[in-house]
C-alpha cells in the first residue's frame, strides 16, 4: 500500500470526555505523531455532524487509516467502521481507542493524569493503525428459524411474533405445560383482568401455529455454532433431537424466593407468599378479619441488594383484592418505600388508600415482627413516619418476596457463552443501546430472565427481542468479523499444535508445496479467539486485527515516554 | 536501580490485556459506574486472553513496562470454550520463568473478571498498580539475574 496517512478523531462526548480530558491537547499530540496526516476533535464524533466531518476529512486528506478516540468499541466500533466504508475506506482500517470508560470516567479527579493517559492511548492506537490492513469478511447463510428457550408469557410472545413474521420457531419448555409463572397468578394489576384470560389464548395461539414446534418437557443438551447456524441438541423424555436455528432467544424467566425462616414463614400456616395467596384467591378465601402484607421480604438486603420492582404492585393488587372480597377486613401494607411509578399505578395506589387500606413504612433496621403461637395473630411494626410502635391484628400475613434468578441460569449461560450479572440474571450487551441483545451475535434475551419485570414489560421485551432476531433471519446472511487466524505456509512446520489448540476444529493440516503438511484455517469456522496464534511455536500463525507486530507496536508506544 | 526508567517517579506504567467478552466489558462497567482508579494502566483489547503471548509480556518488560495484567473470563465462562485454560497454564509457567530472569513475578498478574464485575476490575487494577509502584520501575538495562527475584 502507498504511504500511510492516519487521521485521528478525538471525541469530547459532550463533557463526558471533554470535561476531564484536555481534548485539544490530545489532538495536538496526535498531530505530531509519525504518519498522522490529520487530527481533529468533535463534540460528538458519533453524531451526524461528527460522522460527516470524519468522512470529509478522509477524502480531503486522503486518509488511509482512521483512529477514533471516544467511548467503547463494544458499542460504537460498528458505527465508525460503516462510516469509513461509506467514505471509501475498508472498514478494517479503523482503530478504536477508548478514552471514556477507560479514562475520563475513571480518572475524573485527576484531569492532568487523565489527559496524559489519553495521549498515550491515542499514541498506542496510532501505532497499531499504521499496521492495519484491509480485510474481507466471510459471509455465511442464516437459517430462517429461531430457538426460543422458555414457554412463559415472554417466550410465547416472542415465538408467536416470529412465527407470524414467517419464521420457523422451536419453543423449548422444561415444564410439561406452557404458561410459566402466569399460571400461578389470579389477576393482573393494575387492570385486574384474570391472568388466565391473557395466558390461555396465548397458549392456544402458540400451540395452534403451524410454524411453532413446541418441545415440552424438554432440556437443552448442547448448543454450538454461531449466528445463522446454531446446532441445538434437545433432550425430550428418552429421545434426543437436533434442530438447526439461526437465532436464539432466552426467555427462561425467574423464580419467586421462598422466604423460609422469614417472618414465621413455614412456622405459621397463615403466613403465605403472594403466589400462595393468589392460588387461594382463585379458589375459596377463608373468612378473615385482618391481613398484613409485608414488602421487601428478602430483597434490598446486603445479600440480595436489588429491588425486585414488581412486588410493590403485587402487594397493592392483592391488598385491593382482599379488600374487595372482604370489605370489612382491616388490610395493611408494610413497606420500605411503596413504589408505584407511572400514571396507572399511582392511580391504583390512591384508590387503595381510598378503599381504606393502610400503609406503614418500616425501616430495615427494625423489621416487623410476626407474633403468634401456632398461628400468626399480629404483626408488630414501628411506623417510621410517626416513630410509634403499632400492633396490627393479622389473621393472614402475606410476604412479598422478590423474583430470583432461575436455577438453570448458570448452566445456560455457559451453554450459550453469554454472561450473567452479579445477581445471577442474564446480562444484556448494553442497558440502553442494546437492551435485549447479548454481545454474542444472534442471541437475545427478554422477560424476567434479564431482570424482574411485569407482564407488560415482558411482552414489550419479547417483541423487541423477536424483531432484533428477525434482522439477520430476514437478510438471510451474516458477515463474520474478519478477525480470523491465518497461517504463513512458508513458516509453518506442520507441527499441529494449533490443530489441537483450536476449540472449534477450524484448523486442519493440508498438503502444501512439496507435499509437506501445513496448517490451514477454515475462516467460516474460525471464531477469532487467537489461541492458536499464541500457541504457534514457529510464528507462522497470526490473527487479522491482532497481529504480533501490531500488539508489540502498541506496547512500544505505551512504554515510550 | 534506576529511578528514571519509569515515566515519572511514583507512577508505574502498566498494560492490562483484556479479553473482549468479559474483562473488557467489566472494565467498561467500571467506567459506566464511575469507579475511580489509578490512571497508570492502559488496556489493550484482545478477543480472548488465550491470544496473549508470553513473548508480549517479556517484550513489554524489556521495553520498560513496569507491570502487566492479563485479564480473562472466569474459568468455565470463556467465550471460546477453553481459551482461558491456556492463559492460566501459560502464565503460571511464565511467572516461574520471570523469577529466574530477575523480573519480580508480582509484576505479572493473571485474573478473571466477568462482564458484571466492574468493582472487581477496579480492585484488581488498584491493588496491582499499588504493588507495582512498591516494586519501583522495572529496569531493563540494569537488570541482572535474580536482581528482583524473591529467593
Amino acid at each position: 500500500m502507498s504511504e500511510v496517512r492516519v487521521g485521528v478523531f478525538v471525541c469530547h462526548c459532550g463533557s463526558n470526555i471533554g470535561g476531564v480530558v484536555d481534548v485539544p491537547a490530545v489532538v495536538e499530540h496526535a498531530r505530531a505523531l509519525p504518519h498522522v496526516a490529520h487530527a481533529e476533535h468533535n463534540l460528538y464524533s458519533c453524531s451526524e455532524a461528527g460522522l460527516s466531518s470524519l468522512q470529509r476529512s478522509i477524502r480531503e486528506h486522503s486518509l488511509n487509516r482512521v483512529v477514533v478516540a471516544a467511548c467503547t468499541p463494544r458499542t460504537h466500533e460498528p458505527l465508525f467502521r460503516t462510516a469509513c466504508q461509506q467514505a471509501g475506506l475498508n472498514r478494517y482500517l479503523l482503530e478504536f481507542v477508548n478514552i471514556r470508560e477507560h479514562c475520563s470516567w475513571i480518572h475524573s479527579r485527576e484531569p492532568g493524569k487523565a489527559t496524559e493517559k489519553a495521549i498515550t492511548l491515542v499514541k498506542m492506537g496510532v501505532a497499531k493503525a499504521c499496521l492495519l490492513e484491509p480485510q474481507e469478511e466471510a459471509q455465511s447463510a442464516v437459517a430462517p428459524a429461531a430457538l426460543v428457550i422458555g414457554g412463559g408469557v415472554a417466550g410465547m410472545s416472542a415465538a408467536l411474533n416470529l412465527a407470524r413474521q414467517g419464521f420457523q420457531v422451536h419453543l423449548v419448555e422444561k415444564q410439561p405445560r406452557l404458561g410459566g409463572r402466569l399460571l400461578n397468578l389470579d389477576r393482573l394489576g393494575p387492570t385486574d383482568e384474570a391472568a388466565a384470560a391473557m395466558i390461555e389464548p396465548l397458549i392456544a395461539a402458540v400451540v395452534g401455529h403451524r410454524s411453532i414446534s413446541v418441545h415440552m418437557p424438554a432440556s437443552l443438551a448442547e448448543i454450538d455454532g454461531f449466528v445463522g447456524n446454531f446446532r441445538v441438541r434437545l433432550g425430550e423424555g428418552e429421545g434426543r433431537s437436533e434442530v438447526l436455528v439461526g437465532t436464539i432467544i432466552v426467555a427462561t424467566g425467574a423464580e419467586v424466593l421462598q422466604p423460609e425462616g422469614l417472618y414465621g414463614y413455614g412456622l405459621f400456616p397463615n403466613v403465605v407468599t403472594h403466589v400462595e395467596l393468589e392460588r387461594r384467591l382463585k379458589e375459596d378465601l377463608p373468612e378473615i378479619r385482618s391481613a398484613v402484607l409485608i414488602n421487601c421480604v428478602g430483597s434490598r438486603i446486603p445479600d440480595r441488594p436489588y429491588c425486585s420492582r414488581i412486588c410493590c404492585m403485587q402487594s397493592l393488587k392483592n391488598a385491593m383484592r382482599l379488600k374487595a372480597r372482604l370489605p370489612e377486613a382491616r388490610v395493611a401494607v408494610l413497606h420500605r418505600d411503596q413504589l408505584t411509578s407511572g400514571v396507572q399505578a399511582e392511580r391504583y395506589y390512591r384508590s387503595a388508600r381510598q378503599a381504606g387500606i393502610r400503609f406503614f413504612r418500616y425501616e430495615p433496621e427494625r423489621p416487623p415482627q410476626v407474633v403468634g403461637e401456632s398461628r400468626a395473630v399480629a404483626v408488630v411494626v414501628r411506623d417510621a413516619l410517626r416513630g410509634r410502635e403499632l400492633s396490627l391484628p393479622a389473621d393472614l400475613v402475606v410476604l412479598a418476596t422478590p423474583l430470583v434468578p432461575g436455577p438453570d441460569n448458570r448452566a445456560l449461560s455457559r451453554l450459550l457463552k453469554v454472561p450473567l450479572d452479579e445477581s445471577g440474571f442474564f446480562l444484556e450487551a448494553h442497558a440502553k443501546l442494546r437492551p435485549v441483545e447479548f454481545a454474542t451475535d444472534g442471541v437475545y434475551v427478554c422477560g424476567t430472565a434479564r431482570w424482574p419485570a411485569d407482564v407488560a414489560e415482558s411482552v414489550s421485551q419479547a417483541y423487541a427481542a423477536a424483531s432484533k432476531a428477525a434482522i439477520p433471519m430476514r437478510s438471510g446472511a451474516v458477515r463474520a468479523e474478519a478477525i480470523t487466524a491465518f497461517s504463513d505456509p512458508a513458516l509453518c512446520t506442520g507441527c499441529g499444535t494449533c490443530v489441537v489448540c483450536c476449540p472449534f476444529g477450524a484448523i486442519a493440516r493440508q498438503p502444501w508445496e512439496g507435499g509437506r503438511l501445513v496448517a490451514q484455517v477454515n475462516t467460516v469456522q474460525c471464531k477469532g479467539c487467537g489461541c492458536c496464534v499464541a500457541a504457534c511455536p514457529s510464528g507462522a500463525m497470526q490473527q487479522h486485527g491482532t497481529t504480533d507486530k501490531q500488539v508489540l507496536q502498541m506496547i512500544e508506544a505505551c512504554a515510550r515516554v | 536501580m534506576s529511578e528514571t526508567s519509569g515515566p515519572s517517579a511514583g507512577h508505574p506504567r502498566v498494560i492490562a490485556f483484556c479479553c473482549n467478552w468479559c474483562s473488557y466489558a467489566g472494565a467498561d462497567l467500571a467506567g459506566v459506574s464511575r469507579l475511580q482508579m489509578p490512571p497508570d494502566f492502559h488496556v489493550i483489547r484482545v478477543m480472548c486472553s488465550g491470544r496473549v503471548e508470553p513473548e508480549w509480556v517479556i517484550k513489554a518488560f524489556a521495553a520498560g513496562i513496569d507491570g502487566v495484567l492479563v485479564l480473562g473470563c472466569h474459568i468455565g465462562d470463556c467465550h471460546y470454550i477453553d481459551g482461558n485454560h491456556r492463559t492460566a497454564k501459560r502464565f503460571a509457567l511464565l511467572k516461574e520463568m520471570l523469577s529466574c530472569t530477575g523480573i519480580h513475578p508480582d509484576r505479572l498478574l493473571v485474573d478473571w473478571i466477568s462482564a458484571s464485575e466492574g468493582g472487581k476490575f477496579q480492585r484488581a487494577v488498584t491493588e496491582f498498580v499499588e504493588r507495582v509502584r512498591q516494586l519501583g520501575p522495572v529496569d531493563a538495562r540494569a537488570r541482572t539475574p535474580l536482581a528482583e527475584a524473591p529467593r
